[in-house]
């Protein structure tokens, strides 16, 4: 995550492989291919049966022995706008079109150990066939993006359009600038339009014509995003003389005003990316620590455990899911609503379990209760680990989840970070009504303040202790069940976060659930401005530092009020 | 003084003490040279290792029982004193290696495959022992120093204290993670080959170790009896039962804490450094919190608040886990956390605690 | 009880002018609420004072003031004419001169009744000192004092936990008086003591004025009674009334603090 920059979604999606084959509008490529192939076989009953055969002919070239033929072959597809084409021609492209016997093509999947027919779309036994590689150079290569490009630029579904339009970007695209401004000429969508602009303007760069420059620079000052920074900074480079490779001082001045713009732009950008993933990961924090504020804060019980807890309802979340799909496959994407009670009540009772065969006996001895604690966590964590397996496991984004808004160009939202955010609003809204307006939270209270005047009173202080020790859990529970959405699930996951949720109640106060979560939000916020500057570890590193620093100032923690302390 | 030493067993006691030194530094080595190899009685050379490694375990817990068990102070980032006494110690031993590496570069190999030109500031000196010798005896305590001077300065204590010892050894754990901290990242430092010029694989140099080991033991041993003993002592387990008092009696319970939490990294940083060359290999996982909680449950595990409880602490729970992750490893976590919880509801007092309490019940039938 | 050889600072405390402790014009609150609130108070070398005051009047954190647990907000508490305890710790208080006995009897309970006086004994109390000195014969002396003095004297090696409530309200007073010093504050002296354990406080308490400026914090009024000079009303954090037993008694404000409104 070092280094991790909002406006890049390839490195944000990166450090979660996860992601990327289920996000159909953001890597496209595997689906897209699948959505090809039903296609090209309803292309079939489309269209005449003239065309068909002239097109399957020319498709079947793609597969000849002669190069040229080949040539000829691709030129042609790219000019019949048949985008059926694509996945050969990407397939040829890649090295994973084969010819057999009978010279149908073969399109092998990337790990080349499976294989359909081309024109059929059938999976073929790839074993019993003798198979051929076409011979393919560097020349062909060219003409195949061209004829790709083209097929794709001229699609009618904006989706590949849009794609195709993104790829162009990322390499140089010279060669197809013609057939670029015939599309940008046909492109309704805001989106894609810029996108071409973009393209263009690129290639305008390096025109000879000044007024086309200056145009384009003009069209990366509006539009442009970081990746163009490097561009425009090489209009500014000096040779070793000390004098500027650019002669055009006008257009130096364009490139360096452009670039300006781009880093204020980026600015902005950053600082809003960062104030989105710092609330998303300071909700996580606050889903991990509100249990432990809970249960520290009304026992004075430092439970180790709370992270298993985190972990429990991770893996409740998973068994529900598998549940799902074996029995309901049907109402799958459901899952994660029935998973909501299964994780909360799940970990509610192994808490309440742990409090009532351990925990209790332990009371007014911390410093027992924290060791007695870890020892529990020692003993869920292994038998997770021989009951699930040592490895990660999947939990699947339901398809409302996946996916994300985009709020500016560059930057995404994912929908399930937005969620998280808006479930933790529930949860401590909940938790804060229940504290706050019913009569077992008026005995929590009670406890918390005076155990045994409370008890005096005729509050049974035995089952507030249950009560609330399960609520903590419980809560962690939901926490574990957010965490499965965005990141992995694995018998270590509570180790991660205990550390953390224990700086948020000592940041907060300890009891205090407005601390909490001031603590929580504070805390997240700070890690992700902290991250681009320092790098992730030393981030942490700081902040775990400057903790122990605000502990030194303010025992009773940083948003808690100053109180009378009793201590003996 | 030499009186007031003399005084800290009985005859006794001295005795028992001394018949076990005399067991650990010269009947198990006679045993492992003049014992035939094939009779029960022969000790292998690689159960040397072994018991310096479990010794060194035992010193750290005897630095956590002085600090927990006398002073009421949980550290759960012992592991960081450990650590820093041992990567100390590495640093030595990597610049021992010389030439002998992989690349048969002066650098240390985790530098030239980090492309570094030249050793960091601060791996100056590693070369010679003398120097390495003083950063072991001052690195771990000063640090200690100064992070319990901010911490107790502020009356950090009970659970608070411990988590903030967590978050410190989690913190360096990060820290010696990365490659660009300069102690080898992730593998930390490993392959030595020599110390003080005797190559670590030779059987002899292994044995000298663990007598080093066990005569240093022997010394910490005597000097944690003395301290506990004193009124210094009596002062430490007052401040454990009610601080308060302590400083309304006049004490400044600052000093004292500071004292014993430095004095007891100071153990922990000389335990690591004769634990690396042992075991040949150091690195930042040494610096987990589990692991500097597992050291606290040595001392639960033997009895708090008594030496010899310590001692006994880490030499069974070691060796169980020696035994578990050979027989049973799917289990040792279940026997850990089951150890955790027993020790903490059922014998607080531990080990030693169950072992007197049946001697007072032996003496109460015979009285009766 | 004889101090030791080893005086510490005591020949410091100024106090030319009659008055052992000033507290002026001294404010605490805690979110808002004054426990106390321009608090006035003069105690005089070697009286012995009364406080009483119902509850939350702030007595507590009178003494915690004193004694350099808390801090004020405002205000300035002396010791003598020369020492001011804001700006010194706990342990610099105590060994100034200022001994103090809590509400709840804390005593080492895991050391012996000879181990708790030892540790509180006046001297010097530097760490080097407690790991290499031992007790001379002179210090030895003065613990058997105490504990004759405390009436503790067959307990004398028995764990300060063994002990019965009142067992440790003596042990406790026993310490503060091994600490030696001028003024001793002192907590509800008397709770969950027999009747006659309370008499013989009292004579205790009456026989260590003089020598040592006392302030006593009570509840149990026949105790006051019994050994009251002077007696000062708090309420709400500051002084509503003062003077003899007697006249603050029929003292129309206290009757009303006493009696609800």
């Amino acid at each position: 995550m070092e280094g991790f920059c909002c406006c890049n979604k390839k490195s944000f999606y990166s450090f979660k492989p996860r992601l990327l084959s289920l996000n159909l509008k953001i890597s496209g490529n595997s689906k897209l291919i699948f959505a090809l192939v039903v296609f090209l076989t309803m292309g079939f009953f489309l269209i005449s049966t003239v065309e068909a055969n002239e097109f399957e002919n020319t498709l079947k070239d793609l597969g000849n022995k002669s190069r040229s033929k080949i040539k000829l072959a691709v030129k042609a597809l790219g000019n019949m706008g048949n985008p059926a084409a694509i996945p050969v021609m990407e397939a040829l492209k890649e090295k994973r079109l084969r010819i057999s016997d009978n010279d149908s093509l073969i399109i092998l999947n990337e790990a080349k150990d499976k294989g359909y027919d081309a024109l059929t779309g059938q999976p073929v036994e790839l074993g019993s066939l003798n198979l051929r590689k076409p011979r393919i150079n560097n020349a062909v290569r060219r003409l195949l993006s061209t004829a790709i490009g083209k097929l794709k630029l001229f699609s009618d579904d904006p989706e590949i359009r849009l794609s195709a339009a993104r790829d162009l970007l990322k390499r140089s695209s010279n060669n197809l600038v013609e057939l670029i401004e015939k599309a940008l000429k046909k492109e309704t969508e805001d989106e894609i339009r810029n996108l071409f602009l973009l393209v263009l303007a690129k290639e305008g760069l390096n025109s000879d014509d000044k007024s086309k420059r200056l145009q384009s620079i003009k069209t990366i000052t509006t539009l442009g995003n970081n990746d163009f920074k490097t561009i425009l900074e090489e209009v500014l480079e000096k040779n070793e003389e000390d004098e500027f490779l650019e002669k055009d001082s006008e257009i130096r001045d364009a490139a360096s005003n452009a670039i300006a713009k781009i880093e204020k732009r980026q600015f902005v950008k950053n600082q809003a990316a960062n104030l989105f993933y710092g609330l998303s990961l300071g909700s996580i924090l606050l889903l991990a620590a509100l249990g432990l504020a809970i249960t520290f804060g009304l026992m004075g019980v430092i439970n180790m455990a709370h992270g298993e807890m985190l972990m429990l309802g991770a893996y409740l979340t998973f068994v529900v899911q598998n549940l799902f799909k074996e029995y309901l496959p049907g109402y799958f994407e459901l899952y994660l609503i029935a998973a909501i009670p299964v994780s909360f009540l799940g970990s509610a009772l192994v808490g309440i379990i742990l409090e009532r065969g351990i925990i209790r006996h332990l009371y007014g001895r911390p410093l027992e209760t924290l060791l007695a604690t870890w020892g529990i966590s020692l003993i869920l964590i292994q038998t997770i680990r021989l009951v699930f397996g040592a490895q990660n496991v999947e939990v699947a984004n339901p398809s409302y989840l996946s996916g994300g808004v985009e709020v500016m160009n560059g930057i995404v939202f994912p929908y399930s970070r937005i969620a998280i955010i808006i479930f933790v609003v529930g949860v401590v809204i909940s938790i804060w009504m229940l504290l706050q307006k019913t009569s077992l939270g008026l005995q929590v209270r009670a406890v918390t303040q005076n155990r045994e005047m409370a008890s005096c009173m005729g509050i049974s202080t035995y089952k507030v202790d249950m009560y609330t020790f399960g609520l903590g859990s419980g809560v962690a529970g939901l926490g574990g069940l957010a965490l499965s959405q965005i990141g992995n699930v694995g018998p270590e996951l509570g180790q991660l976060y205990i550390v953390d949720s224990f700086m948020v109640v000592v940041l907060g106060g300890v009891g205090n659930i407005a601390g909490t979560v001031a603590g929580a939000l504070s805390l997240g916020i700070f890690n992700k401005f902290l991250e681009p500057v320092a790098g992730a570890v030393l981030g942490k590193i700081i902040v775990l530092v400057l903790i122990i620093v605000v502990i030194q100032k303010r025992p009773q923690g940083l948003f808690s009020l100053k109180g009378r302390m009793v201590d003996n | 003084m030499i009186k007031q030493i003399i005084k800290l067993h009985s005859l006794k006691g001295w005795l028992f003490t001394f018949s076990l030194l005399g067991i650990a530094i010269i009947l198990l080595p006679l045993l492992n040279i003049f014992a035939p190899e094939n009779s029960f009685l022969h000790i292998p050379d690689y159960m040397f290792s072994l018991f310096g490694k479990y010794l060194c375990y035992a010193l750290v817990a005897l630095a956590i029982d002085l600090i927990w068990g006398y002073t009421g102070v949980l550290s759960l980032g012992h592991g960081v004193f450990f650590s820093l006494g041992g990567y100390a110690m590495g640093m030595y031993l990597m610049r021992s290696i010389g030439k002998e590496g992989v690349y048969k570069s002066e650098l240390p190999d985790f530098m030239i495959f980090l492309d570094w030109k030249e050793l960091p500031w601060y791996w100056w000196g590693f070369d010679s022992f003398i120097f390495t010798f003083f950063v072991i005896l001052i690195m771990p305590g000063l640090f200690a120093f100064i992070f319990g001077y901010f911490a107790f300065k502020s009356r950090i204590k009970g659970v608070y204290f411990a988590i903030i010892t967590q978050a410190m050894t989690y913190a360096l754990m990060l820290l010696f993670f990365r490659n660009n901290t300069g102690f080898g990242g992730n593998n930390g430092l490993t392959d030595f080959k020599k110390i003080l010029g005797y190559s670590l694989q030779e059987p002899s140099t292994k044995m000298s170790l663990y007598i080093l080991t066990a005569i240093v033991l022997f010394i910490f041993y005597v000097v944690a009896r003395f301290v506990v003993q004193s009124k210094f002592g009596r002062v430490l387990t007052a401040i454990r039962d009610s601080e308060n008092r302590v400083m309304f009696s006049g004490y400044n319970t600052l000093n004292y804490k500071l004292a014993i939490w430095t004095i007891s990294a100071f153990i922990c940083g000389i335990a690591g450094a004769l634990y690396v060359p042992q075991v040949g290999i150091v690195n930042p996982s040494e610096m987990q919190p589990s692991n500097s909680i597992e050291m606290a449950i040595w001392v639960a595990v033997g009895g708090r608040g008594t030496l010899s409880g310590a001692l006994v602490g880490a030499g069974l729970v070691n060796g169980a886990k020696s035994w578990f992750t050979v027989a049973a490893p799917d289990y040792w976590l279940y026997f850990l956390g089951i150890l955790f919880i027993v020790v903490t509801l059922f014998f607080p007092k531990g080990f030693v605690g169950i072992f007197s309490r049946l001697r007072i019940k032996r003496k109460g039938n015979q009285n009766g | 009880m004889d101090s030791s050889g080893a005086h510490v600072k005591d020949d410091l405390i100024d106090t030319r002018h009659g008055c052992i402790l000033y507290i002026e014009e001294v404010t605490v609150s805690f979110d808002g609420f004054k426990a106390l609130n321009d608090l006035n108070l003069f105690v005089d070398d070697g009286e012995l004072l009364c406080i009483i005051g119902p509850n939350g009047a702030g007595k507590t954190t009178m003494m915690d003031v004193v004694t350099g647990k808390t801090r004020p907000d405002e205000g300035t508490v002396f010791f003598g004419q020369n020492l001011d305890l804001t700006q010194m710790t706990e342990f610099e208080i105590s060994h100034a001169g200022i001994g103090r006995k809590f509400q709840k009897p804390t005593v080492f309970l895991n050391h012996t009744v000879f181990e708790n006086l030892e540790l509180a004994l006046h001297t010097n109390k530097g760490i080097w000192q407690s790991l290499t000195k031992t007790l001379n014969g002179k210090q030895r002396e003065i613990i058997e004092e105490g504990l004759e003095t405390i009436g503790l004297k067959n307990q004398k090696n028995l764990r300060a936990g063994l002990l019965s409530h009142g067992q440790k309200q003596w042990l406790e007073i026993g310490m503060l008086l091994a600490q030696d010093p001028r003024l001793l504050l002192i907590d509800e002296p008397v709770a969950g003591m027999t009747h006659q354990e309370t008499e013989h406080t009292a004579e205790l308490l009456k026989s260590l004025a003089g020598k040592h400026s006392v302030v006593v914090v009570e509840h149990e009024m026949d105790f006051i009674r019994s050994i009251a000079n002077r007696v000062l009303v708090l309420h709400e954090g500051h002084v509503l009334a003062e003077g003899k037993m007697e006249e603050v008694q029929n003292n129309p404000k206290v009757i009303e603090v006493y009696l609800g409104s």
